[in-house]
């Protein structure tokens, strides 16, 4: 039900985000999703990828810092309310959520949309409690 | 096995009576062969024959590191060029390089020297020796040559640099003894991984490095990553090059030679010396060399010493690591900060790798700022902002408790600071001064 994502350190400079672009392009890796978190200085760049074993040796290979995280993708109704449906569910289980970043593509009606938890495992199994549909690592890398 | 026992392990008191012959024995020869000394002696009143003992040298004046470079290229040696066998020359940051010179039987003392260092280290004939110091105009290459020559050890002379073949014919060749910087070593750490070797396994079983300041946590990682006795060597190219002194396997302080080479402890700047075993600026005085000897030489490296006999049974006084450079030392609003003590905080801080890099700066204020560079790497990593903000915070309170400045933290991408060659480079003054 956890989907892998790789993480990347970039310094802020011209050209930073292009050169990673361009790695996975070369390696034949679609990106799924994506969201850069920044500071003056350096940035995080998260990715959602089809081929993440690939995608994490190829940017190690190419001199990058790169890690990755469990995360997990959720469908949730593309109509007004349909995301604080989601996160009531959270609020009521006392779950953290550390950030959260939308799909580039769609899959259905549905916007499917990623989260990373403080508590994966926790989170998982309240969300399914509550009938929330969970994207899995297979759907994804057939998007 | 100490290499020559007789020097290394003698009597204090016969000892003292050796370097005082020496002692006087060097001025009669720069008075008789430098128009440098004899003008600078001339000037403060010194005959030769007042000097007959060690503990006249503090009536004689200091050397320093600007008259080899006011008097070049060879104005300072003692010698006709013809009687000199081989040239060495170190990079100046600004103006005419240093340049020294060795006689025949200079090179056969700093032989001499770096075998008692190899074997000081724990090295015997018969050990294959790795050398990836610098090979050429750099005394570290050459000089660790010399010495496993006259050692009798089997002679790897790869200079610095090429890591994938430096780890490629340690693998194949299994030699015992490594010489480089530290920080290649460490260097070394990553490529050895990313070529898919096991560190704990390499076959180096003792490591030479200096060149550079490193500090004992520096040690430490480097010890339990490669599994590996790491120990210390100093020298300067002035006095000899590599084998001024060196670490035993108790690692408590370089050994000096000092039946060649005479050291004090003195307080910067001044003819006083320090009590035993607190910091001061080392001086070394050669007392045998011929092609250019130096009298008092204040090298401006920060250290202590300690004449206590060694648990390894020799007799020669021991130095500390070199806590700082009276020169390489940079003032930023008054506070004295040396690079050292940036490492030092960094290799408390888990996770963190001593690559780092000081950046001085005026502010349009005219203030100066400093900004240390941390490199980050997989340990430190995190996909969490949070987490990244915390340790560049945590780096930031240490380095400024310890500094008592205020600094800026930029975590910078890997291998951003250059370190594959040579020395690494802590300090950038981006100020016009």
């Amino acid at each position: 039900m956890k989907i892998t994502q790789i993480s990347v350190f970039l310094e802020n400079r011209k050209g930073r985000l292009f050169e990673v672009t361009q790695l996975l392009g070369k390696n034949g890796i679609n990106i799924r999703a994506l969201n850069i978190a920044e500071t003056d200085d350096f940035g995080v760049l998260r990715l959602v990828v089809d081929k993440p074993k690939d995608a994490l040796a190829g940017l190690k290979a190419g001199g990058f810092v790169a890690s990755t995280t469990e995360i997990v993708a959720v469908e949730v109704p593309d109509n007004p309310g349909g995301l604080s449906e989601v996160l009531g569910v959270l609020s009521r289980e006392g779950l953290n959520v550390e950030y959260m970043y939308g799909f580039v593509e769609k899959k259905s009606e549905e916007a499917l949309l990623v989260f990373r938890f403080e508590d994966t495992e926790k989170a998982v199994v309240a969300l399914e409690k509550a009938g929330i549909r969970i994207i899995t690592e297979t759907e994804i890398h057939n998007l | 096995m100490i290499f020559n026992e007789k020097m290394e392990c003698m009597a204090p008191s016969e000892m003292k009576a050796l370097q005082s012959d020496r002692l006087s024995k060097q001025i009669d020869y720069v008075m008789a062969n430098s128009p440098v000394y004899q003008k600078k002696l001339a000037e403060h009143g010194i005959r030769p024959q007042a000097i007959r003992s060690i503990d006249d040298i503090r009536k004689l004046p200091f050397t320093e590191k600007e008259e080899l470079r006011d008097n070049y290229p060879f104005g300072l040696f003692s010698t006709g060029l013809k009687n000199i066998r081989e040239i060495h020359v170190s990079s100046g940051t600004t103006g005419n390089p240093t340049v020294v010179g060795y006689t025949q039987k200079d090179l056969v003392l700093w032989g001499e020297v770096v075998a008692r260092a190899i074997a000081c280290a724990g090295g015997e004939p018969g050990d294959m020796i790795q050398i990836a110091y610098g090979y050429g105009l750099f005394t570290g290459g050459l000089g660790l040559h010399y010495g496993a020559l006259k050692l009798g050890c089997t002679i790897l002379p790869m200079s610095s640099g090429q890591s994938k073949r430096q780890l490629k014919l340690m693998n194949d060749f299994k030699p015992r003894i490594i010489g480089c910087t530290p920080s290649y070593f460490l260097y070394m750490l990553d490529e050895a991984r990313e070529l898919g070797l096991d560190p704990q396994k390499s076959s180096w079983e003792i490591g030479i490095f200096g060149a550079e300041p490193w500090s004992d946590n520096m040690r430490q990682e480097i010890e339990n990553a490669w599994n590996i006795r790491a120990t210390d060597i100093y020298g300067l190219s002035e006095i000899i090059g590599p084998g001024v002194s060196q670490e035993c396997h108790l690692k408590c302080g370089m050994h000096i030679f000092w039946d060649v080479f005479y050291p004090e402890v003195l307080k910067p700047n001044l003819n006083e010396p320090v009590k035993e075993g607190e910091f001061g600026e080392l001086v070394f005085t050669t007392l045998t060399k011929q092609g250019i000897p130096l009298i008092r030489y204040r090298t401006r490296d920060i250290v202590s010493i300690t004449y206590e006999k060694c648990g390894c049974g020799r007799t020669l006084p021991r130095m500390s690591k070199v806590r700082g450079r009276t020169d390489d030392m940079i003032i930023v609003r008054g506070i004295n900060i040396f690079p050292s003590q940036v490492e030092h905080v960094l290799l408390n801080i888990e996770g963190v790798l001593p690559h780092y890099q000081l950046i001085v700066d005026r502010a349009s204020g005219g203030l100066d700022d400093l900004e240390i560079w941390v490199e980050v790497d997989e340990k430190n990593f995190s996909d969490e902002m949070r987490k990244l903000e915390n340790l560049t915070t945590k780096i930031k309170k240490e380095l400024e408790s310890v500094l008592g400045i205020l600094v800026k933290i930029k975590l910078v991408e890997p291998k951003t600071i250059a370190r594959s060659e040579g020395k690494a480079k802590r300090v950038i003054d981006r100020r016009s001064l």
